[in-house]
């Protein structure tokens, strides 16, 4: 009985997070002059509006999905992996490296995607790594180590679209020379969607699930989370898990960005990662890091991006406004439920 | 001439490292009590906006100012709130508030993108200006970089010199024992998150105002700036003046990469922005290296005369955090 109650009133705080949130952000809607219904109405309608919407809305899910699900094994063991923007975009160089290797090689196409999305995936896994031993050996703080390499991975881009991988003639912000189609991730017919990184996406969140929850690697890695130092004095190597940690998260970041290139972009561009890693750790925080709620809040997250394009058009609004809904929702979450943590103590 | 052109640029370094100095002093300010306000990169991008808006509308930088102060003090308000009295780690509100307000400076000020507006202007010191080379490079700036240069000096003093000051340190290295000595561990936090907020809500509109005059939205070229300010309070140990020559060496150093440009064709000019973040992760990895285990023994198998000059080397550019930052006071 009690249990139940407690549960209601959990459900109630956090019923009150959403509409503080809502009525936060109709206020800002309000402010630029717009009608916040309106506005709604048209994320909506850009989100779920045609079928064509809805798969873009899961092509963006995607790669939230990845980031967000390997974020959580960097904040099992208490490590704050700004830097997963970075390891995005290194998944994306170093599968449009592999696929520039070997697009004219003898080698089946198929075998060549899977050799870059591999690629993809050591690249974000290394770019992770770079910003572990800056903290474990280096002692920078993985927040300003990562946030480095992530301006760094992004000037890079630009170097290698404006430099060696420029297109024939004169190279432009529009990327690299696409590839040949035979290079690309089969799509739906007519749509830019690919079944085939959903799969990977949810089989990456599965993963995920059970190596946090079933694994006793799992649970080393929680135990050098909560308390380092036991967890060094109960025999866990706590530098070879951080390490560890950040490569996993790299992995499935790297995949991301090997998703957007051979199965969204067919080639380089300078705004690969399109923010996906920094909105994974808001996804994260307002999920408090359960694994279970990944997938429908990432969707809802997604929604929001692909929905807030047909602002400019609509409503004259700037596309932001996506950023400013999640912002406030996270806040308004996080906030509310500090409140409840407040009033239940006394 | 060519001497003139040079200080003419130095002198121009000077006023650009005005805003990092007032934002890397307010962060050094909340850090000092033990708050760490992630928010400074998305606060100075929604300060600049919020503080170019009002000066256009109404014609009047001063409340541009005002307004990005105010702006800057609220949003230290929620760090404050949520952190000292919700007891929140202090690094996911602040990543929240940084993105959210990045997000929301660029949603409110798309309708005044590129607009015409206005800026403060330069007022030569009488007398002073006339000095050689001094004058040109310490006394023809505007009311915004002098106020720096007092800042400084002011912040300094306060800090290691006053009563207050050291209230302050206590608060920030052993709260427990602030307290117990009479101090209000919690009100001082808030006071001096909020004060530090409003330090970095005032950089703001010194860019959208003065260094880089205007508002152009996601181009503005200000987005990053707010981490380097963070990384420059570690790298400034805390301390105002370390804090300053930090600032001086970003801006000399950004003020370089566009002298050489014409130089370093190969570049394109997007690269070179980012040339700081390296510079950022590189000095980080000074000033902090010299604690690592691995060093120690690395060190103990070199010659002993090599090792002490490391040693003292790493010791000077060492910086160590206050002890309680980041973590809510209890009381007993």
């Amino acid at each position: 009985m009690q249990h139940d109650e407690k549960r209601w009133q959990n459900l109630g705080f956090q019923l009150g997070a959403v509409v503080l949130a809502l009525l936060l952000t109709s206020l800002v809607i309000l402010a630029a002059g717009a009608p916040p219904l309106d506005a709604f109405k048209q994320l909506l309608k850009g989100a779920f509006g045609a079928k064509m919407n809805v798969a873009d809305t899961i092509v963006a899910w995607v790669p939230l999905l990845l980031a967000t699900s390997g974020l959580l094994v960097t904040f099992a063991a208490g490590l704050w992996n700004i830097g997963v923007e970075g390891q995005i975009i290194l998944g994306s160089i170093f599968t449009t490296g592999v696929l520039r290797l070997l697009q004219d090689s003898n080698l089946p196409p198929a075998f060549i995607i899977v050799l870059a999305v591999l690629g993809g995936m050591l690249g974000g896994g290394l770019w992770a790594v770079l910003a572990g031993l800056l903290k474990t050996f280096g002692g920078v703080n993985e927040i300003f180590g990562g946030l480095g390499l992530n301006f760094i991975a992004t000037s890079m881009t630009i170097w290698l679209i404006f430099g060696p991988w420029k297109r024939p003639g004169v190279g432009s912000m529009s990327g690299t020379e696409p590839f040949p189609e035979s290079l690309w991730l089969p799509t739906l017919p007519g749509l830019r969607l690919s079944i085939w990184t959903v799969v990977l996406g949810i089989i990456a969140l599965v993963v995920i699930y059970f190596l946090l929850q079933g694994t006793y690697f799992g649970l080393k890695l929680k135990a050098v989370g909560n308390n380092q130092r036991a967890a060094f004095l109960l025999g866990i190597p706590t530098w070879q898990y951080m390490l560890l940690a950040f490569f996993l998260c790299g992995l499935f970041a790297g995949l991301a960005g090997a998703m957007q290139v051979v199965a969204v972009y067919h080639r380089l561009i300078p705004s690969i990662s399109s923010g996906y890693g920094y909105l994974g750790l808001m996804v994260a925080m307002l999920i408090n890091y359960q694994a279970v709620w990944v997938a429908p809040i990432a969707f809802f997250f997604a929604a929001l991006n692909i929905g807030s394009i047909q602002l400019p058009i609509a409503l004259k609004l700037d596309s932001s406004l996506a950023g400013v809904i999640q912002g406030s929702l996270v806040l308004a979450v996080l906030m509310v439920e500090g409140i409840r943590h407040r009033l239940v103590r006394k | 001439m060519e001497n003139d052109v040079i200080l003419i640029g130095l002198a121009g370094v000077l006023a650009s490292a005005a805003p990092v100095i007032f934002a890397t002093i307010g962060e050094t300010f909340a850090e000092r009590s033990g708050v760490v306000n992630l928010s400074v990169n998305g606060t100075m991008l929604l300060t600049a906006m919020a503080g170019f808006v009002a000066a256009v509308l109404t014609k009047n930088v001063v409340i541009g100012f005002l307004v990005g102060m105010v702006v800057g003090a609220l949003v230290a308000l929620l760090v404050a709130f949520s952190s000292i009295t919700l007891k929140l780690s202090q690094v996911a509100v602040g990543y929240v508030l940084t993105m959210t307000c990045r997000d929301l400076a660029y949603f409110l000020g798309n309708p005044y993108v590129g607009m015409e507006g206005v800026r403060i202007n330069v007022v030569p010191i009488p007398v002073l200006s006339d000095i050689p080379i001094l004058g040109t490079l310490l006394f023809k700036q505007d009311i915004m970089t002098y106020l720096s240069f007092i800042l400084i000096v002011v912040a300094y003093i306060w800090i290691f010199k006053t009563r207050p000051g050291m209230m302050l340190q206590g608060v920030g290295e052993r709260p427990a024992a602030a307290h117990n000595r009479g101090a209000n561990v919690n009100r001082l936090r808030y006071i001096y998150t909020v004060l530090g907020g409003a330090l970095v809500g005032i950089s703001g509109p010194m860019y959208s105002l003065s260094v880089k005059a205007g508002w152009q939205g996601t181009i503005s070229g200000l987005d990053g700036i707010g981490w380097i300010v963070l990384a420059i309070t570690i790298f400034g140990a805390w301390n105002p003046l370390r804090a300053a020559f930090g600032a001086y060496l970003f801006a000399l150093l950004q003020w370089l990469g566009l002298v050489l440009q014409p130089v370093l064709t190969g570049i394109p000019s997007q690269v070179l922005q980012a040339a700081p973040f390296p510079l950022m992760i590189l000095t980080l990895l000074f000033v902090n290296i010299g604690d690592a285990e691995w060093v120690d023994r690395v060190l103990a198998q070199l010659p002993e005369a090599t090792r002490r000059t490391i040693v003292r080397v790493f010791r000077a550019l060492r910086s160590q955090p206050p002890a309680a930052l980041g973590t809510p006071f209890e009381r007993q």
